[in-house]
């Protein structure tokens, strides 16, 4: 019999209205320590909404949030330190250079050995070259590897990805996943992505959540949600949830 | 392999400390990424003393009031850009945050919002010296007055006006948090409602008596007439200190509770998100 995997998000009818629009409907789920777990989703599905209120930068209407065992609605403080977040959509500060951002927010994150940390996983991404860089000056895939190195600063226990390889050429993005891959197989960190890229979903993830509308309409692994479905792969089922008619 | 050991505890005064001055190390790296920046900031105050040196000098020679404390409209204008810059300061290092859309950043560590608050107060106060002893020593070499003359009062008129600066600063920056970029000329045009309240270059007695009552509740009516009691008679009056430094600390707390009531409903609106926007 396996072992139960430890929750280290839990989530339970977690709900978000701004004014008339419901957008996010009485969501439950959990993420086991070291999973890999999509959130899938049309635009205005309610991803970033759920992705914001796991971060704390929103307040839930109702519902609970635990995570690392942490009430995230009342006590955050106490889990942010082992948190963290990376999204194309929110950029660092482009007038300070990479270094000066990651040493920045190293001490925020309240890292230890700052400049070993920071040399390290500019070493670990392979962007020691950018480190004197003005952020401002980097190309979309430098930008999005700062992004990331951001966002393991603390090696963070719980790591929230919006749409990691947005904007990224197939190569870099190719590097990105299997970089992200290694290190969460390396350091037992558990991963929870918003994505529109199936293949990367299909790749890198254990459990896909499919929402619609503020709710989560399908889940499971990606190959059971495709064979559940009779369909080619998990775009096809993403397409069939998105393309329903939504319950009156 | 290095191990990212990070604050054990969470709330701890070191924590505190270590974020509040991270973000202060934030912006002095903007601050030295542009020299034209740090020109800019002692070029305003450096030409408003040029100006309002001649006409001082013009004044002694025909203005009876004038004459009895020559310096008394340099005084002023130094004190009125300490007040002005105070705020400009704790504002701009705010907008630099919803220029780069960096809120979301900041508040997914464990930075709270009165560390970040502290930190604007910090870069004010530096913004605030790099902009005014420049023109403070200008005002040396080229009209004789030094401001350091007023002594010990000195002290309490800067704090003072210093304090108020950071009050008006929360409240424009949660104005602009709530309302977006499309509100950030606040922080530029907000604080000449308090100029002429002020009695910056002429007693409040000058005002009709209903904006008089006004004036008086302002902490930096009591500054600047404090101000004229030691440059024309000597006098230290500790009466105006104390109201303005009471009427700041109220100022202080409602500009604080007014910040932190509007990041809730930002956090509750999803502002924080959409800042810069």
């Amino acid at each position: 019999m396996p072992l139960p995997i430890t929750p280290v998000i839990e989530v339970e009818n977690l709900t978000k209205r701004y004014g008339a629009v419901l957008a996010v409907d009485g969501i439950s789920f959990t993420v086991g320590r070291g999973e890999t777990v999509a959130l899938l989703g049309t635009n205005g599905a309610g991803k970033t909404t759920t992705i914001a209120m796991l971060l704390g930068l929103l307040l839930p209407d109702a519902g609970d949030i635990r995570i690392l065992g942490v009430d995230m609605v009342h006590h955050r403080y106490q889990a942010l330190g082992r948190m963290n977040f990376s999204s194309p959509y929110v950029d660092l500060p482009r007038r300070l250079s990479v270094a000066q951002n990651l040493n920045v927010f190293a001490r925020l994150y309240g890292v230890d050995d700052v400049p070993a940390r920071v040399s390290e996983v500019a070493d670990e991404l392979d962007m020691t070259a950018l480190l004197d860089r003005p952020s401002g000056e980097l190309s979309a895939g430098q930008r999005s590897r700062v992004t990331l190195a951001k966002a393991l600063i603390n090696r963070p226990d719980v790591l929230l990805l919006d749409e990691p390889t947005a904007s990224l050429d197939p190569d870099t993005a190719d590097r990105m996943r299997g970089y992200l891959t290694a290190y969460q197989a390396r350091f037992g960190t558990t991963i929870l992505l918003a994505s529109h890229n199936m293949a990367e979903v299909e790749r890198m993830c254990s459990v896909v959540f499919i929402m619609r509308a503020g709710r989560i309409h399908a889940r499971g692994h990606p190959s059971e949600l495709v064979a559940r479905r009779g369909r080619a792969n998990l775009e096809d089922v993403f397409l069939d949830i998105a393309r329903e008619k939504a319950a009156p | 392999m290095t191990a990212p050991h990070t604050e054990p505890d969470f709330g701890s005064l070191h924590g505190s400390m270590r974020r509040t001055g991270a973000m202060a190390l934030r912006y002095v790296y903007i601050l030295r990424s542009s020299w034209p920046r740090i020109l800019e900031l002692a070029y305003w105050p450096m030409m408003q003393m040029v100006l309002w040196g001649f006409i001082s000098k013009f004044l002694l020679t025909n203005s009876t009031w004038v004459a009895q404390a020559a310096g008394v409209l340099i005084a002023a204008v130094l004190m009125w850009d300490v007040l002005f810059r105070g705020q400009l300061g704790f504002s701009v290092c705010f907008l630099e945050e919803m220029w780069s859309r960096n809120l979301p950043n900041l508040f997914i560590t464990q930075l709270r919002p009165h560390e970040f608050i502290i930190a604007l107060i910090a870069m004010s106060l530096v913004r605030t010296l790099i902009g005014v002893l420049p023109a403070a020593g200008l005002a040396i070499v080229f009209y004789h007055f030094s401001i350091f003359d007023l002594g010990l009062p000195l002290i309490t008129f800067f704090f003072n006006l210093m304090m108020l600066g950071w009050s008006m600063g929360l409240i424009i920056t949660a104005l602009i948090l709530r309302n977006g970029l499309g509100a950030e000329s606040l922080a530029w045009m907000a604080m000449f409602i308090l100029a002429p309240l002020s009695g910056v270059f002429y007693p409040i007695s000058t005002l009709p008596d209903w904006l008089q009552t006004i004036a008086m509740a302002l902490p930096s009516s009591h500054v600047f007439e404090g101000m004229r009691a030691v440059m024309f008679g000597g006098q230290v009056r500790l009466d105006l200190m104390a109201w303005s430094f009471g009427l700041n600390l109220v100022y202080l707390a409602g500009g604080g509770l007014f910040f932190l009531h509007t990041f809730r409903i930002a956090r509750r609106e999803g502002l924080l998100l959409r800042a810069g926007e």
